[in-house]
């Protein structure tokens, strides 16, 4: 069965074409894109102004508990049923899922800059934006960048669920192939998702490092002398 | 001049950490505010440049009430230096000096120039310039600290315990350090310490404070040693070592 999935993957004719697996990786990866970059639109003002303020915190722990308990089937299924086929239900759904995890890691990325130095900032004369603009986003931007790397993470793997409703995205592969009996190609779809999934993560982790060692460097201490 | 009217602070949970404190600290000299934690020193200091505002009461500053300023122009006006210097983390120490300047919009050139020769008034090596924070011991750190509170040429200072976490031989070198820099700028000083060793060796005033803001005694250093007020003022002397030089009767 592995050895069907693998010759199919390894079939060119396969990845070629308006339904082969190059098309559809380049809709999956368009449609997490497209997803992260709404939600992150409307939930990192939202985190950045809970941390920066303080108040409202209790949004944050009701969004991630709200998120867990929501089953994303069920969402997808309600939005298809109110929106009918196509891509906004799974859109919508997954820009639902995606919000809780960016507004955690904004609110706590913002939160997580030294009290002391957020005093000291205030103290010397900066405005509130301008402590949120050189204090608070640089300290904070290795936790968000976290809080992104969950968040694609989980819209790459989930947005198999656009083709529940939409000719779209990798998940195409899985839904088809379940159809029709054609279980090297669900597994095949399955390894595609899983090896994005993956380079991607890599790819997330190795900014996160970056920017988590440029701040540990000029920042928190870790050559300091005394 | 700041002038401290009878001014309160009491907390939304009904904690009072300041109650009818009045003082004058004249100009260009070092007025220190010292007492045991509780004492709401720093809740007093943090008034002048509203970063506290009082209940009840005004402070004033050469006649002016601070309350009816801007907060943000006014902490411009005023330098701030607080334990372990508060510095950025992520800009280099130059950029660090230059943070007030640059927000004032001073072209970044001439900014970081100025900021240059600040690192040589508090004592530093230029080449510290390029370097971060957590590359410089807890002695340069608050030197730093000093530099950046004193870019924008204030005429006050404010400094809050700013050599309590430095060992005794750094911390007797910037004490020298303050004194020599006030003596050239000419800067109204009121700094807060636990340490009566401190307090008498940079005040002109010295403000001995208990719980809740009350004074317990305010003269020169000289006041305060030959005639301690009470048993507290004594047994700060002595926690500092200072009792050999009172000459009052108590000793």
């Amino acid at each position: 069965m592995i050895y069907d999935a693998l010759a199919w993957l390894a079939d060119v004719s396969n990845w070629v074409g308006d339904a082969g697996i190059w098309m559809r990786l380049v809709q999956h990866l368009a449609v997490t894109m497209a997803v992260v970059m709404v939600s992150a639109v409307i939930a990192m003002p939202i985190g950045i102004a809970i941390g920066h303020t303080g108040r409202a915190r209790a949004l944050v722990t009701l969004s991630s508990g709200a998120a867990r308990a929501l089953p994303t089937l069920g969402l997808l299924t309600l939005f298809g049923l109110a929106l009918g086929i196509g891509l906004t239900a799974p859109f919508l759904a997954l820009v639902v899922l995606a919000i809780p995890p960016l507004l955690a890691g904004a609110y706590s990325g913002v939160e997580s800059a030294d009290p002391a130095t957020v005093d000291a900032a205030y103290a010397i004369g900066m405005t509130s934006m301008q402590v949120l603009r050189h204090v608070e986003l640089p300290a904070g931007f290795p936790i968000m960048l976290g809080g992104l790397r969950t968040t694609v993470l989980q819209v790459a793997s989930t947005a198999t669920l656009a083709a529940y409703t939409a000719d779209f995205g990798l998940g195409r592969f899985l839904f088809s192939g379940l159809k029709t009996n054609r279980y090297e190609v669900m597994i095949g779809g399955a390894l595609l998702v899983v090896a994005l999934t993956l380079v991607l993560d890599v790819a997330l982790a190795a900014l996160q490092c970056v920017a988590t060692r440029e701040k540990r460097v000029n920042g928190d201490g870790a050559v300091s002398g005394q | 001049m700041i002038e401290f009217e009878n001014v309160n602070k009491t907390y939304d949970d009904g904690t009072e950490a300041v109650r009818d404190f009045s003082l004058r600290a004249e100009s260009r000299e070092t007025t220190v505010l010292v007492g045991t934690s509780g004492s709401g020193k720093t809740t007093v200091l943090r008034m002048v440049n509203r970063m506290v505002e009082p209940t009840a009461g005004r402070v004033l500053w050469d006649g002016r009430d601070v309350a009816t300023m801007d907060a943000v122009r006014l902490r411009r006006s005023i330098g701030y230096v607080l334990q372990e210097g508060g510095l950025f983390p992520h800009w280099t120490v130059l950029r660090n000096i230059a943070t007030v300047p640059l927000l004032e919009n001073t072209p970044k050139d001439e900014a970081m120039r100025r900021a240059a020769e600040l690192l040589t008034l508090v004592g530093l090596d230029a080449s510290l310039g390029e370097r971060y924070p957590s590359q410089l011991s807890g002695g340069q750190r608050q030197r730093v600290g000093v530099a950046r509170a004193l870019a924008n040429n204030p005429l006050v200072l404010l400094m809050d315990e700013p050599f309590g976490a430095l060992d005794p031989l750094v911390r007797r070198d910037l004490q020298r350090e303050v004194v020599r820099i006030r003596e050239a700028l000419g800067t109204t000083i009121i700094m807060v310490t636990h340490d009566m060793h401190e307090a008498l060796m940079l005040g002109h005033k010295v403000v001995v404070m208990a719980t809740g803001g009350r004074i317990v005694q305010e003269g020169s250093p000289e006041q305060i040693l030959s005639s301690p007020a009470d048993d507290f003022v004594a047994g700060l002397l002595d926690a500092s070592g200072m009792m050999a030089f009172v000459n009052g009767d108590r000793a």
